[in-house]
């Protein structure tokens, strides 16, 4: 039997073609493999956070080979010995099981744990960017919504995996949350009853809580992401303004080979990261706070940290009790309802509804994809640094007792510290920021219309002394240039505008010989002679 | 109230009486007067022994009062010899050769606050009669005492004696006012069960110094300490005499064997090596928190930065 020959060249071509032939793809993935991602590090920022989910469902499915969610009592008898012989929930019984008996479980359920807190902070840092780039404006508040959901949703995952290892501090943290529930006038009794299948704790929570964590927020973070991503594809990137840079155009490189080369690296990273993190750094060492029992509450019990700003505003919030007589009966909020379940609600609104109210004061309709740099919108600069510090009393207040602690500062003089400035340092931090954007504006606008300083100082003959400075465009009849403020950055050293070279490239090491850079560069220095470069080599600072 | 009060204290309304009795000595100077008041039916042992005898020379008379005086005396100072500076002499010869030591210690660096025999002074220090060897050997060996300066509570620092001195000064309280002491020998955990310990150690002792033994902040400045300093003596001290903050936990409360259970797990764990990695003081999710935004954040910003463009 003769062997046809294979052209391995040809190879690839001819395969997809006939994948192309079957499936009809080629359109709608040459669309895709063009898509244009701008090159800036902040734009990097979601996807740590996409990636973090990627390894949290991989080492999840790891660890769900071996947990078991029961709520019997069985007898601990595993390699831990302080905990040999003691009663427990078969929940507890098999995460000890993965820490200490499992190949390598406790490795892997580091990384799952510190790819959650991950996740949770690569999320806000995105938004974070995301805000104060105004990059949620038209048409891009559907996807700044489907952002603050992913958040809940991420927040609600971490709290039901927080609570299913049942040692001492998730039970502390489900108690807190069914307290939570039942805070809530009318509704709160039969919620949490129907929740926990009667009083806490009940039999059924962590069955329950364990589909919840595994199955449905998993599926709707997935189903979020791919509206998330989907969106960004239709809409496109935004991206800084610059040269070459418009409303209509996206300038980067393409998802094929460019990004997906970067994207596929930075991937490789971020997993790299959480295996260190996991690798060294010991996250809630379960077996140290032992099986949940309602008479244990170890001191520095805190939830996760993205759940630590709501432990703060619990332990600010002063003992206000509202109690009255209706239809014959007595009902009362208790003081958790306001900072448990108001401050959540007012916190999750607010941002759904900021790009409407944004739009609505500034009469702004247009549709954007430029971005705008912070210090050129000082007023929502200034709430979004409200916002941040109003959360960060709050984060640090969670953790109070941890810091007046470790820092011997009176436990009592951080709750009163923490009330106070929940009131006043979100509105001096406005003024600041506030102030900082407009004298960072008013730099730029000062150079230019004087140019750059140029470290040249001339005296003249009648022995004034003056500063040369090098305008940056033409200059009308007083010396002052005439480019219009452009809400980009203005180059103000004399080696951005080209007198000097720019430095070799290179982030450790330069990737590029000086002869490289003169060749290339020299005859194009404005200035002349064109500087030696020999005494001008650094690193970093690419421009 | 007065009714009530009345069969109370039925002595109070004749304390002359009471009084009285007690001064045996004053009814020698009557007595000796009685012969020369020339009054023969005068009452008293000694006046019915002279008055049959025919009367004396003044001289004579003189010189006999003043022997009987003398005797008189003598019997009076004997019989307070006797018995008043018993208790003294009771105390200088029962106080152990420790104690004495410890006394010395006691009178040098304690009494300042504590004052004269352990009896405090108002503003200063308590009273330590009562508190025990236990106490004392808790507060010196672990540096408390002597205390820096007047706060909220005494911090742990160098011990300015050493175990045996505290030791002594242990012995000396001891002997003020007896109290709680502490079994003898220096492993209080090779007996304990680990488990039990830990069981116990986790209702009745992380609620104040945590669950990694860290300890934990309380109210206006004070705080339970972190454990992983302590020796066997020291925490089985604490348990006993409630130092600073802390409740008692009377062997009532924890026995003796759950005591060694609770010690027991106490160096099991701070002996314990951390599984999984470096620990972060055993702190909860605070440190957690650090190190995610300090590390991962910035690590990957970092990394970012690498990867795409700045500008």
């Amino acid at each position: 039997m003769k062997r046809r020959k294979v052209d391995l060249a040809d190879l690839p071509a001819r395969s997809a073609g006939e994948i192309d032939d079957r499936l009809q793809v080629a359109s709608p993935l040459r669309r895709l493999f063009n898509k244009v991602f701008p090159d800036h590090w902040s734009f990097l920022l979601g996807e740590i956070a996409l990636y973090s989910f990627i390894v949290l469902l991989l080492t999840g499915t790891f660890l769900a080979l071996f947990f078991d969610p029961s709520m019997q009592d069985t007898k601990y008898n595993g390699s831990f010995i302080p905990l040999r012989g003691i009663d427990m929930s078969g929940a507890y019984r098999s995460s000890l099981d993965i820490s200490f008996d499992v190949r390598g479980g406790l490795f892997i359920r580091q990384m799952h744990h510190w790819a959650a807190l991950l996740f949770m902070a690569a999320i806000v840092m995105h938004m974070l960017r995301t805000f104060f780039t105004g990059a949620f404006r038209k048409p891009r508040e559907l996807n700044w919504i489907i952002g603050i959901l992913l958040f809940w949703m991420g927040f609600t995952e971490g709290f039901a995996g927080y609570s299913l290892p049942d040692d001492a501090l998730s039970g502390t943290g489900l108690r807190i949350a069914s307290a939570i529930m039942l805070s809530i006038p009318i509704a709160g009794t039969w919620v949490t009853t129907s929740l926990f299948g009667g009083e806490f704790p009940g039999h059924v929570i962590l069955d329950r809580l364990y589909i919840v964590h595994v199955l449905i927020i998993p599926g709707v973070i997935l189903a979020l992401i791919a509206v998330h991503l989907g969106l960004l594809v239709k809409q496109k990137h935004t991206q800084w303004p610059g040269p070459g840079r418009t409303n209509s155009n996206v300038v980067g490189v393409r998802m094929f080979p460019g990004f997906a080369l970067k994207g596929g690296g930075f991937f490789m990273i971020v997993f790299a990261m959480i295996a260190l993190l996991g690798g060294i750094f010991q996250i809630n060492p379960i077996w140290l706070f032992g099986p949940y029992k309602a008479a244990v509450v170890s001191a520095a019990s805190q939830p996760d940290w993205y759940v630590m700003f709501l432990d703060g505003s619990t332990r600010l919030m002063p003992a206000w009790e509202f109690r009255w007589h209706m239809f014959g009966n007595y009902y009362d909020i208790p003081p958790l309802f306001w900072p448990t379940v108001v401050l959540p609600g007012i916190l999750t609104m607010l941002p759904i509804f900021y790009p409407f109210i944004e739009a609505r004061f500034t009469k702004d309709k247009a549709v954007h994809h430029l971005l705008q740099r912070p210090r050129d919108v000082p007023t929502r600069t200034g709430i979004g640094a409200m916002a941040v510090s109003f959360y960060l009393v709050l984060l640090v207040s969670g953790g109070n007792d941890v810091i007046a602690d470790k820092l011997k500062i009176s436990l009592n003089a951080m709750t009163w510290a923490g009330r106070i400035g929940l009131l006043i340092i979100p509105p001096l931090a406005y003024y600041v920021v506030y102030r900082i954007c407009l004298g960072l504006q008013q730099h730029d606008r000062e150079v230019l219309s004087h140019g750059v300083e140029t470290g040249i100082i001339r005296r003249t003959p009648e022995g004034r002394f003056y500063e040369v400075h090098q305008p940056l465009g033409p200059v009308d009849e007083h010396g002052h240039g005439e480019l219009p403020y452009a809400g980009w950055v203005v180059p103000k050293k004399m080696n951005r505008v080209g007198a000097l070279l720019p430095t070799l490239r290179g982030f450790f090491k330069p990737v590029e010989t000086v002869e490289d850079v003169e060749n290339e560069q020299s005859s194009n220095a404005p200035v002349s002679p064109a500087p030696s470069r020999h005494h001008e080599i650094g690193t970093g600072g690419r421009s | 109230m007065t009714a009530n009060n009345r069969p109370l204290d039925p002595g109070a309304d004749i304390p002359g009486t009471v009084g009285g009795r007690e001064t045996a000595p004053d009814e020698q100077p009557d007595t000796s007067r009685a012969p020369r008041d020339g009054r023969p039916g005068r009452r008293g042992v000694f006046t019915r022994l002279g008055a049959p005898r025919a009367p004396r020379s003044r001289l004579r008379r003189r010189a006999w009062a003043g022997a009987r005086m003398v005797a008189a005396l003598a019997l009076v100072g004997g019989l307070y010899a006797a018995f008043a500076p018993n208790v003294h002499a009771e105390d200088s010869s029962t106080l152990s050769g420790a104690a004495q030591q410890g006394e010395t210690l006691y009178n040098s660096s304690c009494i300042t606050c504590h004052g004269r025999n352990g009896q405090g002074v108002p503003g200063r220090g308590p009273s330590l009669v009562g508190v025990g060897s236990a106490a004392v050997e808790f507060q010196v060996t672990t540096g408390r005492m002597p205390l820096n300066q007047q706060q909220s509570q005494a911090d742990r620092k160098q011990p300015m004696f050493s175990d045996d001195q505290a030791r002594d000064i242990g012995a000396y309280i001891e002997a003020l006012g007896g109290g709680p002491q502490l079994p003898n020998g220096n492993d209080f955990h090779s007996d304990g069960n680990i488990s039990d310990g830990g069981e116990l150690f986790r209702v009745n002792c992380s609620s104040c110094h945590a669950f990694g033994m860290g300890g934990g902040a309380l109210s206006s400045g004070k705080y339970a300490p972190s454990l992983s300093n302590a020796t066997d003596r020291q925490i089985y001290a604490a348990m006993l005499t409630g130092p600073e903050n802390m409740p008692v936990f009377g062997n009532n409360q924890l026995t003796p064997q759950e005591k060694q259970d609770i010690i027991a797990y106490v160096r099991h764990q701070t002996n314990d090596q951390d599984p999984g990695g470096f620990g972060l003081g055993r702190l909860g999710p605070v440190p957690e928190a650090l190190v995610i935004f300090l590390v991962g954040i910035v690590a990957l910003v970092f990394a970012a930065l690498w990867i795409a463009g700045k500008s």
